[in-house]
């Protein structure tokens, strides 16, 4: 078009010939800055490019992209900061494979180092069972408490943890049986039930004292092998305190008579194929640390 | 078009001084940028010369001399000092703490100011500080305009700062404009280089300064040469360098007039009775040339020598009224008065003066000026109430706290002997600057035994707290079975943990809930 450039009367400005409804657009140049700012974000952008990871391509195994001539990769630069990570642990958690546990947990650095791991430890391979606070659950213990069925001293967490209890894979597993004794008839319903009430003489609940009086010969002839001739447990065996307020299944009469009929055998994986001896003496320190350990 | 030759000038303040002594010799004041070989003088920013979509039109501020020019080159040079020095003065600190009396320590999430300490938690002081700044300049923006803007300001400092470079390499007005029209020689490219690379130096020492607030100073300035400083060090360094060269030497009024929002809220805290530079109509006009010996009747006092609005570094002219554009420098009142007194007229013609004084002079009659008055007295009320609040916080301050975490995880754990235990996390912050020992005691649970977490003794129930930092420590708290019904229906009783030092003083206490079973 050889038409002369069309001027805006009130700003002055030339216009660019576009009119909707009588209005018309104003040809207002870009401000310099802007324009700058454009030029430079092109070059800068063509930079990036020969420098920097740019444009996918379908390569002969899948997609790939062009490296660029920095050769820079986030994915490396993870896995770099990762293994620097690793490696600064590494000089503690070499020193806590190395030496008794005792040892780790006198030492405050190692054992702050402990914790803190033994905490992710635990998050990650107890939790699911004892809970993320170790609270524990039906069958599973609490092991903020101080009543420990197998010991609750460093070596013997220590121990649980590496070899678990009644895992067949293990052969040094902790292993013990309380047995169905009603149910394989070893007692008759009468003598459990006597057994019961002695059970809850012995740990102060409600209980029928006449009964209680048969059940005590019960338990000194059946029970008290493994419980204790007063039922206070024995960690040898495994064996739990049937005196203090801690039951794992349950202290009520009905729970107590299903545990006789029954028996009960819980389960813990032995953790030594899984767990390096490091992570389970931290773990040990952790578990240990909650407030029970002895 | 200019087709005068280029005046090499280095000895560009004496060619000024010739320009001026010439201009005495005449006796008449010739109106600036009338006379032979002068640039027109126009105020570039001026209302009518200003469209939306315009090229910056260069300033070129001629120098003045006179009172409001001394009081800015004394504030440069206080307000410069005390910048650059505040870093290196020395203040002794216990440890490994830099003994520098001003530090902000970003890695340990300290801040150092002489004998106060503060840590991230009380930022409320920064806080506090930034709103008595804000009161200050509220305050002083209410009785004499923008005076922040005209004395004070970085952006004006180092605009002074770079001018004065500039007219010291390439002269005064006359001269930078002719330097700036002339084609490109040796002399200009030599002199501009010149000009550029000052301004990248003093931007440099700005930067410089500015990264020792947050390191030991001599530390520092011991690793920048080496490549060992970190690289947020370089990266500041950089960028105000960069940045000081932008906004002082380039973009200069550009700042005030379009990026900073301060002018924009000034419009609020003036009042009828702010002083503000002012030119007086009443006085000054009729304006016109004057020739000395003819009589002053029937005109004003304005001889329209144009020199205020070539010593204008905004680029306005004050004789239009008060404008967004005034930072309120006062330059013109100095280059007004110099021009007076040459007239023999008296001075004051453009002086600070305040709004209410104008009108009444318009009508004839003169106003008294109020500065006690209830904008003024309550920004003044207001700043000594933060200011006495922030003193008072600030000298009561405990040094010493104790925070208690209380574990929810599990809420509560039973004992075999029937006993409930909870757990708590202690953290005790030691302000002081020297380790300190606390015996802790649980309060409000009859009966309750305290018991030492960790790898410690269960039987230790102290603490020491290295000097200057923050420990948690692990302890339990065990309520025998008897004390059950302790607990409320709800299961929970309020406790309260104290930690005692040495001396058997309480230092620091705080509340906890102790809970067990629902009953």
């Amino acid at each position: 078009m050889s038409d002369k450039p069309k001027i805006d009367e009130i700003s002055g400005v030339e216009t660019t010939g576009h009119s909707w409804d009588g209005i018309e657009e104003l040809n207002t140049p870009l401000p310099k800055w802007w324009v700058w700012t454009f030029v430079v974000s092109v070059i800068w952008s063509l930079g990036y490019v020969i420098l920097m990871p740019a444009w996918p391509f379908p390569g002969a195994n899948g997609w790939e992209y062009t490296k660029g001539l920095l050769g820079y990769s986030q994915r490396v630069k993870v896995t770099d900061q990762i293994a620097a990570n690793e490696a600064a642990l590494n000089v503690y958690r070499d020193q806590i494979a190395a030496q008794p546990i005792e040892a780790v947990q006198n030492n405050d650095e190692l054992f702050q180092v402990a914790l803190a791991s033994g905490k992710s430890l635990f998050g990650d391979n107890c939790a699911p069972c004892h809970g993320s606070g170790a609270q524990g659950a039906l069958g599973f213990p609490n092991l903020n408490d101080d009543d420990w069925l197998w010991g609750g001293t460093l070596e013997d967490i220590q121990v649980t943890i590496s070899h678990g209890i009644r895992w067949d894979d293990d052969d040094e597993t902790r292993i013990n049986d309380m047995p169905a004794f009603i149910k394989d008839e070893i007692l008759t319903p009468e003598e459990g039930s006597a057994v019961v009430e002695f059970v809850l003489q012995i740990s102060d609940q409600n209980h029928d004292a006449a009964k209680a009086a048969a059940g005590a010969t019960v338990f000194a002839d059946q029970c008290a092998m493994c419980h204790g001739e007063g039922g206070e447990g024995m960690t040898m065996m495994g064996a739990p305190d049937l005196t203090d307020a801690i039951w794992l299944y349950g202290g009520d009469r009905d729970t107590i008579m299903e545990s006789i009929t029954n028996g009960r055998r819980g389960q813990m994986p032995a953790w030594s194929g899984r767990l390096t001896e490091g992570d389970i003496k931290e773990l040990a320190i952790y578990v240990h640390s909650l407030g029970g350990g002895e | 078009m200019q087709d005068e030759a280029p005046q090499n000038s280095l000895q560009s303040p004496l060619s000024a001084l010739a320009e001026e002594a010439a201009n005495l010799a005449a006796e008449t004041v010739v109106p600036l940028g009338k006379g032979p070989g002068e640039e027109p003088v126009k105020p570039v920013n001026a209302k009518e010369e200003r469209k939306l979509y315009a090229s910056r039109q260069k300033v070129y501020p001629k120098r003045v001399n006179g009172r409001f020019r001394k009081i800015k080159w004394i504030v440069m040079i206080c307000t410069l000092a005390i910048y650059y020095i505040t870093p290196w003065l020395r203040w002794h600190r216990a440890g490994d703490i830099p003994d520098q009396a001003v530090l902000v320590d970003f890695q340990h999430q300290r801040f150092y100011f002489f004998f106060i300490e503060i840590w991230p938690q009380e930022f409320y002081y920064i806080t506090g500080l930034l709103i008595l700044a804000a009161l200050s300049l509220f305050l002083v923006t209410s009785v004499a305009g923008r005076v922040w803007c005209g004395y004070a300001c970085p952006q004006t400092v180092w605009t002074d700062l770079l001018i004065y470079v500039e007219r010291f390499i390439e002269g005064d007005r006359n001269q930078r404009i002719r330097l700036d029209k002339q084609p490109w020689t040796l002399s200009k490219l030599s002199k501009k280089t010149i000009k550029h690379v000052i301004w990248l130096l003093i931007g440099f020492a700005t930067g410089g300064a500015w990264i020792f607030y947050f390191a030991d100073a001599p530390t520092l300035l011991h690793q920048l040469p080496r490549g060992e400083a970190p690289f947020t060090a370089y990266f500041s360094l950089a960028f105000f360098t960069f940045s000081t060269y932008l906004m002082g030497g380039i973009a200069r009024e550009q700042v005030c007039t379009y990026m900073c929002p301060w002018p924009r809220i000034q419009g609020a805290m003036f009042d009828e009775q702010t002083f503000l530079v002012s030119y007086h109509p009443t006085r000054g006009e009729q304006r016109g040339p004057h020739k000395k010996g003819t009589t002053w009747e029937g005109r004003g006092d304005c001889v329209d020598c144009n020199q205020c609005v070539a010593a204008c570094p905004m680029g306005i002219d004050i004789r239009d009224g008060a404008q967004l554009e005034c930072i309120q420098c006062a330059l013109c009142i100095d280059a007004c008065n110099a021009i007076m007194d040459r007239v023999g007229r008296p001075r004051g013609l453009i002086s600070y003066d305040t709004e209410a004084n104008l009108e009444a002079l318009a009508r004839g009659t003169e106003v008294k000026v109020h500065l006690l008055r209830p904008r003024t007295l309550l920004y003044a009320a207001v700043i000594s109430f933060v200011g006495l609040f922030m003193l008072f916080t600030l000298t009561t301050r405990a040094t010493v706290e104790l925070n208690v975490v209380r574990d929810r995880s599990p809420v509560f754990v039973t004992l075999s002997d029937g006993s409930i235990r909870n757990g708590y996390t202690l953290r005790v912050l030691n302000k002081e600057h020297e380790a300190k020992t606390f015996s802790v005691a649980v309060e409000g649970l009859p009966g309750a035994r305290l018991v030492r977490g960790g790898n410690v003794d269960a039987s230790v129930t102290t603490v020491t707290v290295p000097a200057d930092l923050q420990q948690a420590d692990k302890f339990f708290v065990i309520l025998p079975k008897e004390q059950r019904s302790l607990l409320g229906s709800d299961g929970a009783v309020d406790l309260s943990f104290t930690l005692t030092d040495e001396t058997g003083a309480k230092t620091a206490a705080n509340m906890s809930t102790f809970r067990g079973p629902k009953s």
